[in-house]
């Protein structure tokens, strides 16, 4: 899959995180992450993104994540949407 | 009148008595009640006036009350006039500091504040000085410690500049007034009492004088030296609400029904039982749940006790709680009740919560409902530090109501966002585990192993009690495994327990990097 525009997915609400994804021109996954929790998650919320990412099988793209202290469950969810959209793709594959 | 020798024995008590009665000493008054308003009014021009002669020095100790919460313009105010005058190395003793005081990091970086002692700290403050802003660490107080502190002597005030809504002009002061509704309104002024009694200079500052005699009063003329009129002492917005709301989060309900099902539970609702309950979510839906059972059962309260709410003053008008006794009134409709009531009576912190007075009013209570960032697997609590290390609370009475309470309920929720509140071991050691009976959350209630009886009740009578450890690998289940918070070598807080003695350090926090 690739990066065609940008995308958003998720809330500013608590618990939640919004993730916007964009292409990039330069390679890699790049992650600006602002989280409440970035002390005690900031690692694991990152590994959790690009993670989805590679899944995906996307290689490059730059990826903005405002986080309101969401669970694993949820990075998840509104990283996969937020990519998808991005990638102008219905293919879903919710499930590895 | 012959000499003073010749009276049987003396020399025992020669010290009590001043001489002999000179007829050119007597001092009689002529003054009329209306001519002493304008002649010996203590009525100060300026505050600047007030703190020139209250003698205030460099070094000296300076306090306030946090009566007005969110809504205070007096420490700002006094501070900013303060530096101007070029006073500096003061002690700053509040009963508390919260958001609104976030100016005082100015006052700290330009010297004129060298030293904090608080209940709590809030906002950006807090945030400042777990940054480490100031040198010497803060000392945080329970309110009955900083009651037990003053009454010792241990914590000194030199000055307490102490805002009143209401004041006449020899210094009856008081958080609410009976003659007119142009001030703002505090309700009771119960910390504010401990500075006015125990201060060597006491200012009062207010924006309503009233008629002679402020009654009641919750602030004696007696105690007060100087008064300053100025514009405004506060934003009644900031300051209450109409009535604090109950919650709407259904989890916070929940644990609230819980926690009213555990009081029902616990072999101590009976007639003539007492409670304290916080402002907090779960804490004061409480009240909702514990009202039910109390018109099934037919039992009422004897009193409620601390920070009293709109919702205790319902329970008081039904007759389900016979008195109230309010140290902080949290909302209009508790303010209200304190102004209107002959049962709703004012105190004072320390017949609140000191542990050293020959009676305080906290050891007579039943069940105390507490709030709670972090509980460990040793019942310890942390109200004081947030997650990220970050000084965000306050001890305000937790210890001291822990302690006094035949029964301590804890009501958190097991975890907020992506952070646990049951945890191996907490930021900041408040309030000792060994006074924390019964932790309530929504996915279970753990009982302290000391009160065996309890948790028995507990179980018989259906509650689903758990192991505190269990209740903390369900949330790291949930949220994961936290990286340990980053502190620095700087110790910015000492934590002290009631007794004065150091229960825990708060460290500095090291600063984030961006991403």
């Amino acid at each position: 899959m690739e990066i065609k525009k940008t995308a958003t997915a998720g809330t500013l609400e608590s618990s939640d995180i919004m993730v916007t994804v964009a292409p990039s021109s330069e390679k890699g996954i790049h992650i600006h992450l602002t989280s409440s929790v970035a002390m005690q998650f900031g690692p694991q919320i990152k590994e959790v993104i690009t993670s989805c990412a590679k899944r995906l099988g996307i290689d490059d793209a730059e990826i903005t994540a405002v986080d309101q202290g969401a669970l694993d469950c949820v990075i998840k969810a509104r990283t996969e949407t937020a990519l998808y959209r991005a990638a102008e793709s219905t293919d879903y594959k919710w499930e590895a | 009148m012959e000499s003073l020798k010749r009276i049987p024995h003396i020399e025992e008590f020669k010290d009590e008595l001043h001489g002999i009665f000179d007829e050119s000493r007597v001092n009689k008054s002529y003054l009329t009640r209306a001519e002493q308003e304008t002649k010996r009014s203590k009525v100060v021009p300026s505050l600047e006036e007030a703190i020139r002669l209250s003698g205030l020095k460099d070094g000296m100790t300076i306090s306030f009350h946090h009566h007005f919460r969110n809504g205070d313009y007096v420490v700002n105010m006094v501070m900013d006039t303060i530096a101007r005058m070029g006073i500096k190395h003061l002690t700053l003793a509040a009963s508390s500091l919260i958001d609104i005081h976030k100016p005082l990091i100015g006052h700290i970086r330009n010297g004129v504040v060298s030293r904090i002692e608080t209940s709590g700290i809030r906002g950006g403050l807090g945030e400042a000085i777990s940054h480490g802003l100031m040198e010497t660490p803060v000392i945080f107080r329970s309110h009955g410690g900083r009651a037990a502190a003053i009454e010792s002597g241990e914590l000194k005030i030199d000055v307490a500049f102490l805002g009143a809504p209401s004041c006449d002009v020899f210094g009856n002061a008081n958080g609410y007034s009976r003659d007119n509704d142009k001030g703002v309104t505090c309700g009771s002024i119960g910390y504010a009492k401990m500075d006015a009694q125990y201060a060597d200079k006491v200012v009062i500052i207010t924006d309503n004088i009233v008629p002679y005699p402020n009654v009641p009063f919750g602030i004696p003329e007696n105690d007060v030296d100087y008064i300053v009129k100025v514009d405004a002492i506060g934003d009644s917005q900031g300051i209450m609400s109409g009535a604090t709301r109950y919650t709407k989060n259904p989890k916070e309900l929940m644990i609230a029904e819980t926690a009213s099902e555990v009081i029902e539970a616990s072999g101590l609702f009976k007639e003539g039982f007492s409670i304290q309950m916080g402002s907090g979510g779960a804490s004061l839906a409480v009240a909702r749940f514990l009202r039910e059972k109390m018109l099934r059962e037919n039992i009422r309260a004897s009193f409620a006790l601390g920070g009293i709410t709109g919702q205790i003053v319902e329970l008081f008008q039904e007759g389900l709680v016979k008195k109230i006794l309010d140290v902080q009134s949290f909302d209009l409709d508790a303010a209200n009740s304190l102004k209107n009531n002959r049962m709703h009576q004012q105190i004072s912190a320390s017949y609140y919560a000191s542990p050293n007075n020959v009676g305080s009013a906290c050891n007579q209570l039943d069940f105390v409902i507490l709030s709670a960032l972090e509980v460990d697997v040793a019942f310890n609590v942390n109200v004081l530090v947030g997650s990220d290390g970050v000084i965000r609370g306050a001890i305000g009475g937790h210890q001291d109501t822990a302690a006094g309470a035949a029964i301590s309920i804890i009501t958190c929720p097991l975890t907020r966002g992506r952070i646990a509140t049951v945890v191996d071991k907490v930021n900041c050691k408040v309030t000792p585990g060994s006074t924390v009976d019964v932790v309530v959350t929504d996915q279970g209630v753990a009982v302290n192993p000391s009160r065996p009886e309890l948790r028995q009740r507990l179980i018989d009578a259906g509650i689903h009690v758990v192991d505190i450890q269990e209740l903390r690998h369900k949330a790291e289940r949930i949220v994961g495994h936290p990286l340990p918070i980053q502190y620095t070598d700087q110790i910015v807080g000492i934590v002290t327990y009631r007794d004065g003695s150091v229960i825990d350090l708060v460290r500095g926090v090291k600063e984030m990097d961006e991403d």
